[in-house]
């Protein structure tokens, strides 16, 4: 679908003309990131990292072949293996050091885009898919990572495989058989270690697969905004290329540089020393954490410490970990505002900037941090507060929240003025987004 | 319905661990927990003066010190610690010549096979052996180190935290345990066949002070006086190579990239200005957007 000012593609030449004919691949890429997709006019920065999550993935899945090529997924040679990459095969120290911190990337960049999704309520009608598709991504890059991190039988590789593989032994009844099951033994060990690498080379394809329907669900309605209002018509839009083209090829510049620096400059800034320590299941190393992309989940997990009624705590944990990522599929439904934008939403916004991000950082850092009183109290209060930000809070503001006026139309949003608007000139307490 | 639904559970999450941090209050008030002597005791790592000469973001290997560290390691660590993933020849990349590098292969003994019966036996090393392990098995090193086995060295500074620096202080950090320490926490008094080293995780250490004075090491002609402290960082400097060989390399190919990334954001910028001028105002649908 487009708008009907959409531009057309045009078959030049004899080849383009048989393409388009046969297989209309270059109108496929015409229509989908070309002068063929429109796209308000007034995204923010904050709209580049949808792209650049495009770009960490095929990042990942390049510099990941590369390094299959010389790994191999055998508990006894593991850890050699990866060394012997750093060591001995040609630039295979910027292969590794460029997956490894391509990982931290793609959830930073991810995480900004998620969170832009947030403030900016783009999970509501009609883009309820395009969030639901994207929280699969999520969940599916948190399995790939989490297993890319066993893969080079570090210390925190296999200890961290042992507890992440032990919540599911948490549920009742069939808990150790899951547990068992899923790593082919009672611990993990060499049928683990070859599931994960299989595993793990897979789901970046099915990453893929899904990025293709995210993609193709946000071409239905097309891109959100930042001020939420829809857009009414071509003056509200701008051809993806070469305006948003340009936008983001700067922005891929500005993400290139901060990348290669750790990449270059502080390769194991972001890792765990540990991990340099081959695997060794007699020495339990002092503190377990996952990767800092985890930590607030971690944190979350490790808040629940006393049974609740006839519940564990530790089945708890396990639920409210698990919940505290499924709570977004059903974002759509929970916040039933019909404005999108934080821009014009006062009480949602003071709660996402005082409440949502400092909960958030909080429980980060108290995943990552070694367990203390202090940290887990933290932990607690802040684990309260994630849940009821989105199972009560939000579904409350939006009965009772009263939005701030907003623009007549993107174009008003960007000029100041829309001469179709019939309630003459915007009133001046909105802030409209800068273009 | 979802919302109520979603509010119940909510709350039931929110009772459940609020519920936990009431029981989790409740113990740190009527039991805090006790100081330990590692929270009180324990000293973070800070290095030599001045720091390493391979620290910052331009600098090289002192291929000098690096020699200097071999030296140590081969005739103070290897004793008892290995270094097996580190070749001889490797040492060809911190200034050793073809010959020099096979004449130091040659003077290890690694595991061989006796050419003529076929039984295992030790044989001279050359540039492609690994460096020997000085203990057949865990077992051996365990019995021979008051049950602690010494740990490789070949990723030393790079498998503790602020490494390179923790290596320095951990050799230099030997001391008498304070006396106030043994009244405080009797429990962690130094045991017999351990050493006080406030460095360590858990200040007691089965290693005895490996650099136990100056001159311990002959360096040769033109080289500092091998103090501690000198021959501390030099094996140090010399365990941050063996951990990170690429060092000096990957930090020029970082210049290299980051160069050539600034220029090509600096011109997509402008770019991007230029692209956009022509958005601005309104004509923006029809006029603006046909040029191209």
């Amino acid at each position: 679908m487009s708008f009907p000012w959409a531009q057309q593609y045009e078959p030049k030449n004899g080849l383009t003309k048989f393409l388009d004919e046969k297989l209309p691949l270059p109108r496929l890429v015409y229509n989908a990131v070309g002068a063929g997709y429109p796209v308000p006019r007034n995204l923010s920065y904050f709209w580049n990292f949808g792209v650049l999550a495009g770009f960490c993935l095929v990042l990942q899945i390049v510099t990941g072949v590369v390094l299959a090529m010389h790994y191999a997924p055998n508990t006894l040679v593991a850890f050699d293996s990866t060394e012997h990459i750093m060591r001995n095969v040609n630039w295979g120290w910027l292969m590794r050091y460029a997956h490894a911190n391509g990982a931290s990337a793609f959830f930073v960049v991810v995480y900004i885009h998620i969170f832009r999704g947030l403030y900016y309520s783009s999970y509501k009608a009609p883009r309820e898919m395009i969030w639901l598709l994207g929280v699969v991504i999520f969940l599916l890059m948190m399995a790939t990572a989490f297993m890319g991190y066993v893969l080079p039988w570090g210390q925190m590789s296999y200890w961290g495989a042992k507890v992440i593989t032990g919540l599911f032994g948490a549920i009742p009844l069939v808990g150790e058989g899951i547990q068992n099951w899923l790593l082919g033994g009672f611990a993990p060990d060499n049928a683990a270690l070859n599931r994960f690498f299989s595993l793990h080379f897979l789901l970046p394809f099915v990453i893929a697969g899904v990025v293709i329907l995210h993609i193709w669900a946000l071409h239905i309605p097309g891109s959100s905004n930042p001020t939420g209002v829809e857009v009414k018509k071509e003056s509200d839009t701008l051809p993806f290329h070469p305006y948003y083209t340009a936008k983001d090829g700067f922005g891929l510049g500005v993400f290139l540089i901060i990348y290669f620096a750790f990449v270059f400059f502080m390769p194991n800034a972001l890792g765990h020393p540990d991990n340099y320590i081959p695997a060794n299941p007699l020495s339990t190393p002092a503190n377990i954490v996952p990767e800092w992309y985890f930590w607030p989940f971690y944190a979350i997990l490790r808040a629940f410490t006393a049974d609740f009624f006839f519940v564990p705590a530790k089945l708890m944990g396990v639920l409210a970990m698990f919940a505290s990522i499924l709570v977004w599929f059903f974002l759509p439904w929970l916040d039933k505002s019909p404005v999108r934008s934080g821009h014009y939403r006062p009480l949602f916004r003071k709660f996402f900037w005082f409440g949502l991000i400092p909960a958030i950082v909080v429980l980060g850092y108290c995943g990552g941090a070694h367990l203390s009183t202090t940290t887990i109290l933290l932990s607690q209060i802040f684990t309260a507060y994630y849940f009821l930000h989105f199972l009560v809070i939000l579904p409350i503001i939006s009965l009772i929240e009263r939005p701030e006026p907003m623009p007549y139309s993107i174009t008003e949003a960007v000029l100041g003025h829309d001469p179709d608007s019939k309630l003459g000139p915007k009133p001046t307490t909105a802030s409209p987004a800068k273009a | 319905m979802i919302r109520i639904f979603g509010i119940l559970t909510g709350l039931l999450f929110t009772v459940a661990v609020l519920w936990s941090f009431i029981v989790d209050t409740g113990a740190a008030i009527s039991e805090p927990a006790p100081e330990t002597a590692e929270e009180k005791y324990h000293l973070y790592p800070k290095g030599p003066e001045g720091g390493f000469a391979h620290e910052g973001l331009f600098a090289k290997w002192d291929t000098a010190q690096l020699q200097r560290g071999y030296q140590v390691y081969k005739e103070v660590c290897s004793a008892c610690h290995s270094l097996r993933l580190v070749a001889f020849r490797n040492l060809g990349e911190i200034g050793y010549d073809e010959g020099q590098v096979k004449a130091e292969a040659a003077s290890w003994q690694v595991p061989g096979v006796d050419p003529n019966t076929g039984e295992a036996t030790m044989v001279e090393g050359s540039p492609t052996d690994y460096f020997p392990k000085p203990y057949a098995n865990d077992i051996a090193a365990r019995a021979a180190n008051n049950n602690a086995i010494p740990p490789d060295l070949s990723l030393i500074t790079k498998a503790r935290h602020d490494g390179t620096n923790y290596v320095y202080d951990l050799l230099t950090g030997y001391r008498e345990q304070p006396a106030e320490l043994v009244e405080e926490f009797p429990e962690a008094k130094t045991a017999e066949g351990q050493y006080y080293n406030p460095f360590f995780h858990s200040l007691n250490i089965s290693m005895a002070p490996p650099l136990t004075g100056t001159g311990q090491v002959t360096y040769g002609e033109g080289n500092p006086e091998p103090t501690i402290e000198q021959m501390a960082e030099d094996v140090t400097a010399f365990l941050a190579w063996t951990a990170e060989p690429t060092l000096v390399k990957r930090r020029q190919t970082g210049w290299a990239f980051l160069l050539f990334l600034v220029f090509a954001t600096v011109l997509a910028y402008f770019s991007k200005k230029q692209v956009w001028a022509r958005a601005k105002g309104g004509d923006v649908g029809e006029a603006s957007v046909k040029e191209d």
